[in-house]
């Protein structure tokens, strides 16, 4: 279980989150949703310890994550923007990743699933944004962790690419697995997202399922419930 | 630590300047040992070189290398890695590598010509000692001012400015204030001021090692008093080591409480 407790962040003047509490239960898809600039990435960073809360406490099993670093060893994150050191190879990074963190992989499987192996002794430089984003997809799901995080896991994919990606992620799911995921892909989260998030100027505005969301914004299409909860507070 | 330290080491390593560095110090060593025939002549040329590059490429390669290692840093981060250990690891990295490029640049053709049968080989030691503090004071200072600017261009100005201040503005301040207060006695004064520049005090060292401090005059009677002595030693040597260790204390402190 993580939970979120009265979280506020600045970043200079700009309030990114305002007294947020949040708490997400183990196991299940949550989809983290809202406009650009709401606080999704704040959010996600504090959960590991990348950015640091002004004020309010974050807990992972109970445990209290501010200074501490272990409990990283059970998340799996997926950055945003996949930038790599570019004078290593695919292969390099790979087992440098794998030496840093000292656990077992399932490497093998993933690169054959999103096809790597061509790339293997390629640069990072030289690749394509959407290698890149392969290359990503598989530093995160290969350590097998509880708790998966992924920050716009659908960007630069082709749509196979795609497919094999929500077919990952629906089988992680049935491991028992909590996969926080944030997007603007609204068809990706209707597919795949057992609970969203919808989180607007930094607070929590809507916590619930698909159908919750539809039925509190007396819309039947999931795209334009989302769309109503923002014309709604920003017209 | 050690695992970022060996990373980051590995990665500087297949860097092109960490070889331009090694090469221009192998080429200043053998020009000045096999052109001059001198030892003691290309010892003193060689501290002047020194004391004013080593600094330099201490604070821009520092800087170079945390801007361009960013990317890196971040995705460190999200893995279970104590922060400090990611920082004090890319910054030993740099330090090390640096340190290597210089203490084998000048060393081999040193050997090379016979160093170990002559005695010129203290001056030559603290020569390399001295080194190698400048460029792990100057490597620390260049990783505060990047960590503290997400600007690169301002990052860069500040290092270059830092480096001039302390290799040349300093040393002009200093002068001006002697001249205007020279009906005062100045040797308490020029003594601390030494110390608060880490490249006059490693001048100092150099030179009083190199037993020439009779033609810095009544001045260099004073320092000769002072440093020569082993209080004196020890404290300058102190100095240096708070050079270095202040600014990693800073980097870290800084670092623990940035956000990402």
């Amino acid at each position: 279980m993580v939970s979120f407790q009265n979280l506020d962040k600045k970043f200079g003047k700009n309030v990114v989150l305002n007294g947020l509490s949040l708490t997400i239960n183990t196991g299940g898809i949550i989809a983290v949703l809202g406009p650009n600039g709401s606080g999704k990435t704040t959010l996600i960073k504090s959960l590991l310890g990348m950015v640091l809360p002004n004020k309010g406490s974050i807990q992972i099993d109970n445990q209290i994550i501010k200074n501490q670093w272990e409990y990283r060893n059970n998340i799996d994150y997926l950055p945003q923007i996949a930038n790599f050191p570019g004078n290593l190879n695919v292969n390099e990074l790979f087992t440098m990743i794998k030496d840093l963190r000292g656990k077992p992989t399932i490497d093998k499987e993933l690169i054959a699933l999103f096809k790597l192996q061509p790339f293997l002794k390629e640069k990072l430089s030289t690749l394509s944004g959407g290698t890149k984003q392969k290359v990503n997809l598989v530093l995160t799901f290969m350590f097998d962790s509880p708790l998966v995080i992924l920050d716009e896991p659908t960007s630069g994919l082709d749509p196979i690419s795609m497919i094999r990606l929500k077919e990952l992620i629906q089988q992680e799911k049935t491991k028992g697995k909590t996969i926080l995921i944030t997007t603007h892909i609204m068809n990706f989260v209707e597919e795949v997202a057992d609970e969203i998030i919808f989180l607007l100027e930094g607070k929590i505005y809507f916590q619930g399922t698909v159908s919750a969301l539809k039925t509190k914004t007396n819309q039947q299409n999931f795209e334009y419930a989302i769309a109503t909860i923002l014309s709604e507070n920003h017209a | 630590m050690l695992k970022i330290l060996k990373y980051s080491f590995y990665d500087l390593s297949r860097s092109r300047w960490s070889y331009v560095y090694f090469v221009f110090y192998l080429l200043l060593g053998i020009v000045l040992l096999f052109l001059n025939n001198n030892l003691s002549n290309a010892v003193i040329t060689l501290m002047n070189v020194i004391i004013l590059l080593v600094p330099l490429i201490g604070t821009i390669f520092g800087v170079m290398y945390y801007y361009s290692s960013k990317e890196f840093t971040e995705l460190l981060l999200a893995q279970p890695i104590k922060r400090s250990s990611i920082f004090l690891g890319q910054y030993l990295g740099v330090a090390i590598s640096l340190s290597l490029s210089l203490v084998l640049g000048l060393g081999i053709p040193f050997v090379v010509y016979g160093l170990f049968e002559s005695a010129i080989i203290w001056d030559f030691f603290s020569l390399l000692t001295t080194g190698v503090f400048l460029t792990f004071i100057f490597t620390a200072l260049a990783f505060n001012i990047a960590l503290s600017n997400e600007n690169k261009i301002k990052g860069f100005s500040y290092a270059i400015l830092l480096w001039l201040f302390l290799a040349v503005i300093y040393d002009g301040l200093f002068l001006l204030l002697l001249m205007y207060f020279q009906d005062y006695p100045l040797d308490k004064f020029s003594l601390i001021a030494t110390m608060f520049n880490p490249i006059d005090l490693s001048r100092i060292l150099i030179l009083l090692q190199l037993d020439i401090a009779a033609l810095l005059g009544y001045t260099g009677a004073v320092f000769k008093q002072f440093f020569g002595t082993s209080l004196g030693f020890f404290i300058a040597m102190t100095m240096l080591f708070l050079w270095v260790v202040l600014p990693v204390a800073r980097m870290l402190y800084v670092a623990k409480r940035k956000d990402f």
